[in-house]
C-alpha cells in the first residue's frame, strides 16, 4: 500500500508542487499574492475536505460554514489565553465534538435527514453563540490581536492541505475508505457485506468537519473584527460545494481543480456585480449541474480515457474489425457505457 | 388572558408553517423533489404582494385569490423546465435526491439574489386590517386572525382533495409506490408535475398570508425552507395530515420559547424538537415503519 503510494508519479508531483507553492513568499514580494493564496488555500482545503466525507458516501453537507465558523469563534474568544498551538487544538476538538453530535443523530439514517439537520446547522451555531455571547458574557462582537502575519497564515494553511490530501490519500487505501465507496454506491449493500456503515460515515465526517474548523482557525486572525454574522455566512458551504462539484468530488485532487478557477470568478463578480453576486452565483451553480454533473476532473479522465482507447484500438488492429471504420471510437463508447454503470448504480 | 393570546399566536404561526411544509411535503414526497428555493418562492410571493398593495392598491385577499393559480403554472414550469431533465438523468430515487437539493440550492441563490436586487436587504410590511378585533375578551389584530383562518382553510381544502378525490388517491399512490403508479393507469409524470405545482401554489399562497401580519426581507425564506423541511419529516414524508399536526406544534414551540425563554433561541427549540424525533421516531411521528 505504502509503496504504491511512494511509486506513484502523482504523489511526487504533488508534493512538487506544494514545495513550490511554499516557495512563493520567498521570492514574491507583493502582499496581493500572498492574500489571493490564502483566499486559493482556504477554499481549497475546505473543499478538499468536504469532498472526503461527501464524495464517496455522496451525502450532501451543507454544514461547512458551521464548522468554519466554529473555528474562527473559537479563536476569538480564547486568543488572549491561550498559545496558538493549543488554540488550534482546542478548535480542532470542538469541531469534532460538534460534528461527532451532528453525525451520531443523523448518520444511522438516510441522507435527507442529515441534508436537513446540516442545511441548518449554521442558523442554529450562529444563534446559539449569539444567545450566549449577548445573555452570558455580554459582548457581542470580538477583536483578534494576534501577532501572526500574511505569510504565516499562508504557510499554515498549506500545511493544512498536504495534511488533507495526505489523509485522503490513506483513506482511499484502507478499508475504511473501501467502505466508504461502497455507501456510496448502494449503502444496503454495504450493510448486507457486513459493513458498518454509520461507524465509517460518522468517522469521515467527523474528520472533515475538523479540517473544516481548523481553516477557520488558522485564518481568523486575518479579521480583526469578529461578530457571529461575519464568521457563519451561509454564502460559504454554498460556494465550498459548487467548488467541489465544478472540480469533480469523486477524486481527490478533483475538488481543487474546481477551486482555482472559481475563486478567481467569485472575486471578479464580487468587485465587479456586487448586487447581483447571489444571481450569478446561482447561475453559476445551476450550469455545473446541468452540464457537469460529475465535475470537471471526472470529464477530463473521459476524454483521456477515449483517447487511449482509440490508439489502442489503431495500435493493435481492431478486436471487432467488421463493424467498420468507426470501430476506435465504439470501443470508447462501450467503455464510457460501463464506466457510467459504475459512477452511477 | 395571555393564555389565549398565545395560543391565537401560535395558531397562526404553527398554521402557516404547516402550510409551508403541506407545500413541501408535495413536492418531496410525491415528486422526489428535494425543493430546498421552497421558502424563497413564499418570500418572493410577499415582495410581489407588497408590490401590488403599495403601488397598485390592490386588496391582499385579491392578491390572495390571484397568487394561488400564479403559484402553480410558477412552479409548474419550474418542474418542467428545469427539474425535468434531472428526472430524465438520474437513475434510482437517491440520485435524483442529490440532483434536486444541487439544483434547487442554485434556483434558491437565484431567487433570492433577484428580490435582493429588487428590494435590498431591509425589512417590508404594509398596513393591512391591523385593527384588533375581540376574541374572547382578548383583542387579536385582525390580519393575523384572517391569515390564520385562511391558512386552515387552505390546508384542510387540500386534505380533503387528497382524502376524497380521485386526483388526491393517485397522488397519494404515488406517495406510497411511485415505482407501481403506473400499473393502475397513473401517469407518473403528469403527477409529480402536477404535485409539484400544487405544492408551489401552497406556498405561494402562505406567502400572501405571511406579508399581512409579518415583516419580511429577502433573506427569510431559507428559514422557512428549515422549518417546513423538519416539519416534512415530523409530520412523515408525504403525510398532509401529519404535516398539519407537526406544524401547529412547531408553531406552539416556537411561540412559548419566544415568550418565556428568548426570541433569539427559536431556531435552537427547532432543532431540539427535530434531535427528538430523529432520535426517537426517525420515521416521522405521525409516519408508519416501512
Amino acid at each position: 500500500m505504502i509503496r504504491t503510494f511512494l511509486r506513484s508519479p502523482v504523489t511526487w508531483g504533488v508534493l512538487l508542487v506544494l514545495v513550490l507553492l511554499a516557495s512563493v513568499p520567498l521570492w514574491v514580494s507583493s502582499q496581493y499574492v500572498v492574500a489571493y493564496g490564502i483566499n486559493v488555500l482556504q477554499y481549497g482545503v475546505l473543499a478538499t475536505a468536504w469532498a472526503l466525507f461527501s464524495g464517496p458516501t455522496r451525502y450532501i453537507s451543507l454544514a461547512t460554514t458551521a464548522f468554519f465558523g466554529m473555528g474562527a469563534y473559537t479563536v476569538a474568544v480564547l486568543s488572549e489565553t491561550l498559545p496558538w498551538g493549543a488554540l488550534l487544538l482546542v478548535a480542532g476538538v470542538l469541531g469534532a465534538v460538534l460534528a461527532l453530535i451532528v453525525g451520531l443523530s443523523t448518520l444511522r439514517l438516510s441522507g435527507v435527514h442529515f441534508v436537513i439537520f446540516t442545511f441548518g446547522l449554521a442558523e442554529l451555531v450562529r444563534q446559539l453563540v449569539t444567545w450566549y455571547e449577548v445573555n452570558i458574557t455580554r459582548v457581542i462582537g470580538r477583536y483578534i490581536f494576534l501577532d501572526i502575519s500574511n505569510v504565516d497564515i499562508y504557510w499554515q494553511l498549506l500545511a493544512l492541505l498536504a495534511l488533507v490530501l495526505f489523509t485522503g490519500a490513506v483513506i482511499q487505501r484502507t478499508r475504511l475508505g473501501l467502505v466508504l465507496r461502497v455507501i456510496g454506491e448502494d449503502e444496503l449493500v454495504a450493510q448486507h457485506l457486513g459493513m458498518n456503515t454509520t461507524r465509517a460515515k460518522v468517522a469521515l465526517f467527523v474528520l472533515s468537519a475538523t479540517f473544516m474548523t481548523l481553516v477557520g482557525a488558522i485564518i481568523s486572525p486575518r479579521w480583526t473584527y469578529i461578530d457571529p454574522a461575519i464568521v457563519f455566512n451561509p454564502t460559504v458551504s454554498f460556494q465550498v460545494l459548487i467548488m467541489a462539484l465544478l472540480g469533480g468530488a469523486g477524486h481527490l485532487l478533483g475538488p481543487l481543480t474546481g477551486v482555482i478557477p472559481l475563486t478567481a470568478l467569485f472575486e471578479l463578480l464580487a468587485a465587479r456585480f456586487p448586487n447581483h453576486f447571489a444571481v450569478l452565483l446561482g447561475v453559476t451553480f445551476l450550469v455545473i449541474v446541468y452540464l457537469l454533473p460529475n465535475g470537471v476532473f471526472e470529464r477530463v479522465h473521459q476524454w483521456w480515457r477515449r483517447l487511449r482507447v482509440s490508439r489502442m484500438g489503431m495500435q493493435t488492429g481492431s478486436p471487432q474489425t467488421y463493424a467498420g471504420v468507426a470501430e476506435g471510437r465504439e470501443a470508447a463508447d462501450v467503455s464510457d457505457a460501463v464506466d457510467d454503470n459504475e459512477a452511477r448504480p | 388572558m395571555l393564555f389565549i393570546e398565545l395560543v391565537v399566536a401560535a395558531l397562526t404561526l404553527g398554521g402557516l408553517y404547516a402550510l409551508i411544509a403541506m407545500g413541501l411535503t408535495l413536492q418531496y414526497g410525491v415528486a422526489r423533489i428535494m425543493n430546498l428555493s421552497h421558502g424563497e418562492f413564499m418570500i418572493g410571493a410577499g415582495f410581489v404582494t407588497y408590490w401590488l398593495v403599495t403601488s397598485l392598491g390592490v386588496n391582499p385577499l385579491w392578491a390572495l385569490a390571484f397568487s394561488l393559480p400564479a403559484g402553480f403554472v410558477l412552479q409548474w414550469l419550474v418542474y418542467s423546465i428545469l427539474l425535468t431533465p434531472l428526472v430524465r438523468r438520474s437513475a434510482s430515487a437517491a440520485a435524483l435526491e442529490v440532483d434536486s437539493i444541487l439544483a434547487t440550492f442554485g434556483i434558491l441563490f437565484i431567487v433570492q439574489g433577484i428580490l435582493l436586487v429588487i428590494w435590498g436587504g431591509g425589512f417590508y410590511s404594509y398596513e393591512f386590517l391591523s385593527v384588533p378585533v375581540q376574541v374572547l375578551g382578548v383583542p387579536v389584530a385582525a390580519n393575523r386572525l384572517l391569515a390564520a383562518i385562511a391558512a386552515f382553510v387552505l390546508g384542510i381544502g387540500v386534505y380533503l382533495v387528497l382524502a376524497r378525490t380521485r386526483w388526491g388517491a393517485a397522488l397519494r399512490a404515488m406517495a406510497d409506490a411511485p415505482q407501481f403508479a403506473h400499473l393502475v393507469g397513473i401517469n407518473p409524470r403528469l403527477m409529480a408535475t402536477f404535485a409539484f405545482a400544487l405544492g408551489g401554489a401552497l406556498v405561494v399562497g402562505a406567502g400572501v398570508l405571511v406579508s399581512m401580519f409579518l415583516p419580511f426581507s429577502a433573506t427569510m425564506g431559507v428559514a422557512f425552507t428549515m422549518k417546513a423541511l423538519v416539519i416534512v419529516i415530523m409530520g412523515g414524508v408525504g403525510n398532509v395530515l401529519g404535516c398539519l399536526l407537526a406544524g401547529l406544534l412547531l408553531g406552539f414551540v416556537e411561540t412559548l420559547t419566544a415568550r418565556f425563554l428568548d426570541p433569539g433561541l427559536t431556531m435552537a427549540a427547532v432543532f431540539a424538537i427535530f434531535l427528538l424525533v430523529l432520535l426517537l421516531r426517525p420515521q416521522g411521528l405521525f409516519g408508519r415503519v416501512r
